[in-house]
C-alpha cells in the first residue's frame, strides 16, 4: 500500500471517522490489496497508537471509543473479504468476557472487549450479571486463552472470587487465564483471589492480555 | 447562568458607602505627601495639619471619572488581563521574604533563583493571568529589591504582571524598566504591562509613599491597585461590616487623590483585609472571616462599577497540607464566585510569610475548579436530555454518542495528574506528584518573546543601577546573558 493510503487510513481511526475507515478499505481491497496487509499496516498500528494517546491521557473515552468504531467499521468490510480468499486471519487469542453476578455495569467491560476486538483477538462478551457456572460454561465450549471478570461495586468484586472458585472446582482454572478488572479492583485484591492479572484501565487489560499470552507461548 | 455570590443586600452596601464618605469628612484621613495635600486643598478639601476632611461631592467626582474597565497587555502587547465586570483573574501571591525550600521542607530566605522558578511555573501555569513580583530576593541590597524583582519577571515571562514599589524613588525606577520592555513611554501608557499595588495604612492613612506613589502612577498611565488592608480588631473595627467600611473610605480617599492628579487614570478597588485572630494575636489570611472581608469589600466596588482585587487563595499552613488545601481551595473559589477581577495569594502559606512553588501548583488545580465553577451549568442546546434518549432509547450507550465526544470538554475539567483520580502518578503521595508535575512544568518553559535590544537595554539598565549600590554581580545574570544569545 502507498504510504498515502495508509496515512489516511490512520488517520479515519485517529479521528473516529468510521464511514471514511470502512470506505478505504473497501477502495484498497478493489485495488487488490491483500485484506491481511490492510490490516496489519493500516489499522492496526493506528489502533494502537490510539491506545498510548489514552494511557497517557492525551485523548479521553469518548475519543478513544470513536476510534474503535471507526476500526470496527473498517474490519467488518475486511473479515468476509478475509474469508472469501481463505486467508482467515488467525485471531491473537481468545477472551471471554462478562461482569459479575448481581453486577449490571456494562461500560468498563464493553470497552475492553471494544479494544481486544480492535487488536485482533476474538472476544465473546457474556454480558452483564453473569453468574459463575455461566463462565465455567462458556469457557468449555469456546475454550478461551483469558476470562476477564469485571464488577464496578465493592459488594459484586466478591464475585469475581467465586468465578475463580468455581472454575477450579470444575476443573478448568489450568486452562485459562483470569483477569480482573473494574473500580474498585486493585492490584492487591487480584493476587488475594488468585487471578493471573489486573488492569486498570482499558487499555491496560489489553496489554496484560497481550503479556499474559505473550508469556503462555513463551511456556508453551 | 453565570453563578455568583453575594454577601451584603443592596441596603447594606448603600450603608458602607454613606458611612465611608462620612468618614472621609469626620475624622477625614491622613495624608502624608504635601502634593497630595496640594491637589485636595486645591479641589476644595479642608486641609488641617496632614489631615484631610473630604466633601462627598469631590470623592463622587473622583468616582465619577474612575474607568470602568481597563487591560493589562501581555509582552507581545495582546490584551491579556480585562479589569472590570465580573471578569476573573489569578496571580501569585506577592513580596514574600521566605521560600518553602522544596527539599528541607523548611522556610528559607528567598532567592533569585527561587524568584525564577516561580515565574517559570506560572508562566505555564494557564491558570495564571498575570504574574506578580512574587519574592524579595535576599541576594541582592533591599534598596533594589523591589525593582530587581520586576526586572526578573520582566525578563522571564511575557505575561502582565501585578507588581508595587517599596519607595517613592525606586518606584520612577520600576517605571523606567517598563518602559524600555515596553519600548516607550507611549506604548506603556496604551498598553500598560504591569499594575502597581499601593498600601494604605490603616485606619485612614495615605502615607506620604502611598499617596506620592497614586500620583506619579496617576500621570504616568500605569493602573495602581489599591490594597487596603484594615485588620478586623486592631487597626479597624471588629466587625466584619466595620471593616468594609474602613477599606471603602480608605479606597475613596485614595482614588480622589489618584483622579485629582490625572482623572481617568486606571486605579482598582483592592484590598488584603483581615481579622486579628483573638485567641492567637495572628492574622490569618486563611480564615473565612478574612475571606468574608474580601468578598464584602470587592462586593461595595462592585457596586461602585470599580474593577476590584482581593487577597485570598492563601493558607496560614506552613506545609502543603490538608488545611492547605481546606483555606486555599475554599478561598479561591468564594473569591470566583463573587467574580472579582484580579485575586493574588496563590502559593503563599504561613499567615504570608513563605511561598511555594509546590502550593502555587496546587493552587492553581483549585483555580481550576473555579473556573469550571463560574462556567456554570449550560443547557447547550434546546433540549436538555430528550432528544439525547430519542437517539439511545434505554440501551444506554451515552458513551459511543457524537454528542458526548463534541460535548464532553466543555463539560468536564481535566485536572493535572497531581489530582489523585486514580492514574499511575497518583499512586505516588501529593509530594512525589506536585515534584513530577514541577519537573514537567519547567521542562514546557518557553523563554519569553523579546526583542534582544529590549534585552540588552534591560540588562545594561540593570548593571548600572546594580553598579551604583555596589553590586559587583547580578544573581541570575548569567542565566540571562545566555538567554540574550
Amino acid at each position: 500500500m502507498q504510504s498515502q493510503t495508509i496515512a489516511a487510513m490512520r488517520q479515519s481511526v485517529i479521528d473516529g471517522t468510521a464511514e471514511i475507515a470502512a470506505d478505504l478499505a473497501k477502495t484498497a481491497i478493489q485495488d487488490g490489496t491483500p485484506p491481511l496487509e490492510i490490516i496489519d499496516t493500516g489499522y492496526v498500528p493506528a489502533m494502537e497508537f490510539v491506545g498510548e494517546q489514552f494511557a497517557q491521557h492525551k485523548i479521553f473515552l469518548p475519543d478513544m471509543l470513536a476510534c474503535a468504531e471507526a476500526m470496527k467499521a473498517a474490519m467488518n468490510v475486511l473479515e468476509p473479504e478475509l474469508k472469501r480468499q481463505g486467508t482467515e486471519r488467525a485471531a491473537a487469542g481468545t477472551v471471554v468476557l462478562g461482569t459479575t453476578k448481581g453486577d449490571i455495569h456494562e461500560i468498563g467491560k464493553a470497552l475492553v472487549g471494544t479494544l481486544l476486538t480492535a487488536h485482533g483477538y476474538r472476544v465473546y462478551d457474556l454480558g452483564v450479571d453473569v453468574s459463575a457456572e455461566q463462565f465455567a460454561n462458556k469457557v468449555r465450549e469456546y475454550r478461551p486463552d483469558v476470562v476477564g471478570v469485571s464488577a464496578l461495586l465493592t459488594t459484586t468484586m466478591r464475585g469475581q472470587k467465586t468465578v475463580i472458585e468455581n472454575l477450579v472446582l470444575e476443573g478448568l482454572r489450568d486452562q485459562v487465564k483470569v483477569i480482573v478488572g473494574g473500580a474498585p479492583v486493585t492490584r492487591q485484591w487480584a493476587e488475594e483471589i488468585g487471578a493471573d492479572g489486573y488492569g486498570k484501565d482499558a487499555v491496560a487489560a489489553v496489554a496484560l492480555v497481550q503479556k499474559l499470552l505473550q508469556r503462555e507461548a513463551v511456556a508453551k | 447562568m453565570r453563578p455568583k455570590l453575594q454577601l451584603l443586600d443592596s441596603a447594606t452596601v448603600e450603608r458602607v458607602i454613606a458611612e465611608a464618605f462620612q468618614l472621609l469628612q469626620s475624622p477625614g484621613i491622613k495624608v502624608g505627601s504635601a502634593g497630595a495635600l496640594d491637589l485636595l486643598k486645591a479641589a476644595g478639601a479642608k486641609v488641617n495639619d496632614s489631615i484631610s476632611q473630604i466633601p462627598r461631592s469631590l470623592a463622587e467626582d473622583a468616582l465619577a471619572s474612575v474607568p470602568r474597565r481597563f487591560y493589562l497587555y501581555d509582552g507581545t502587547g495582546n490584551a491579556a488581563v480585562a479589569y472590570g465586570g465580573d471578569a476573573v483573574h489569578f496571580d501569585p501571591g506577592s513580596s514574600c521574604l521566605n521560600i518553602l525550600d522544596p527539599r528541607t521542607q523548611k522556610p528559607r530566605p528567598a532567592l533569585s533563583a527561587d524568584l525564577i522558578r516561580m515565574v517559570q511555573v506560572a508562566e505555564t501555569l494557564p491558570q495564571f493571568a498575570a504574574q506578580s513580583t512574587a519574592m524579595v530576593c535576599n541576594d541582592v541590597p533591599s534598596t533594589m529589591g523591589d525593582w530587581y524583582r520586576l526586572l526578573l519577571v520582566l525578563w522571564y515571562s511575557n505575561k502582565p504582571v501585578v507588581t508595587g514599589a517599596f519607595s517613592t524613588a525606586t518606584l520612577q525606577t520600576m517605571l523606567e524598566l517598563l518602559t524600555l520592555a515596553s519600548g516607550g513611554s507611549d506604548n506603556l501608557r496604551r498598553k500598560p504591562r504591569a499594575v502597581f499595588d499601593v498600601c494604605p495604612s490603616p485606619p485612614l492613612n495615605w502615607s506620604d509613599f502611598a499617596s506620592e506613589n497614586l500620583i506619579q502612577l496617576a500621570r504616568s498611565g500605569v493602573p495602581a491597585e489599591i490594597v487596603s488592608m484594615p485588620l478586623a480588631g486592631a487597626t479597624a473595627p471588629v466587625t466584619l461590616a466595620g471593616s468594609i467600611v474602613q477599606h471603602a473610605a480608605e479606597c475613596l480617599g485614595g482614588i480622589t487623590i489618584h483622579q485629582l492628579a490625572c482623572p481617568g487614570a486606571p486605579i482598582v478597588w483592592g484590598g488584603a483585609p483581615a481579622i486579628l485572630d483573638m485567641s492567637t494575636g495572628n492574622t490569618p489570611m486563611g480564615s473565612i472571616e478574612t475571606t468574608m472581608l474580601n468578598l464584602g469589600c470587592a462586593e461595595v466596588g462592585k457596586s461602585l462599577g470599580l474593577p476590584t482585587h482581593g487577597y485570598m487563595v492563601a493558607s496560614d499552613s506552613r506545609f502543603l497540607d490538608a488545611q492547605a488545601g481546606l483555606e486555599s481551595g475554599g478561598s479561591t473559589l468564594l473569591g470566583a464566585l463573587t467574580g472579582i477581577n484580579m485575586i493574588s495569594g496563590a502559593g503563599m502559606l504561613d499567615f504570608l510569610a513563605c511561598h511555594s512553588v509546590e502550593k502555587l501548583i496546587f493552587d492553581a488545580e483549585a483555580i481550576g475548579y473555579a473556573q469550571r465553577l463560574i462556567a456554570g451549568i449550560d443547557p447547550r442546546g434546546e433540549s436538555l436530555a430528550v432528544d439525547t434518549f430519542t437517539q439511545v432509547g434505554l440501551g444506554g450507550e451515552f458513551l459511543k454518542l457524537k454528542e458526548t465526544r463534541v460535548l464532553f470538554h466543555r463539560e468536564q475539567h481535566f485536572p493535572s495528574a497531581v489530582i489523585d483520580r486514580a492514574t499511575d502518578v497518583a499512586q505516588l503521595g501529593i509530594d512525589s506528584r506536585l515534584k513530577t508535575r514541577v519537573a514537567e512544568l519547567l521542562a514546557n518553559y518557553q523563554p519569553a518573546e523579546m526583542a534582544p535590544a529590549i534585552r540588552e537595554q534591560l540588562l545594561a539598565f540593570a548593571i548600572q543601577r546594580a553598579y551604583a549600590v555596589g553590586l559587583s554581580e547580578l544573581p541570575g545574570v548569567a542565566e540571562m546573558m545566555a538567554g540574550c544569545q
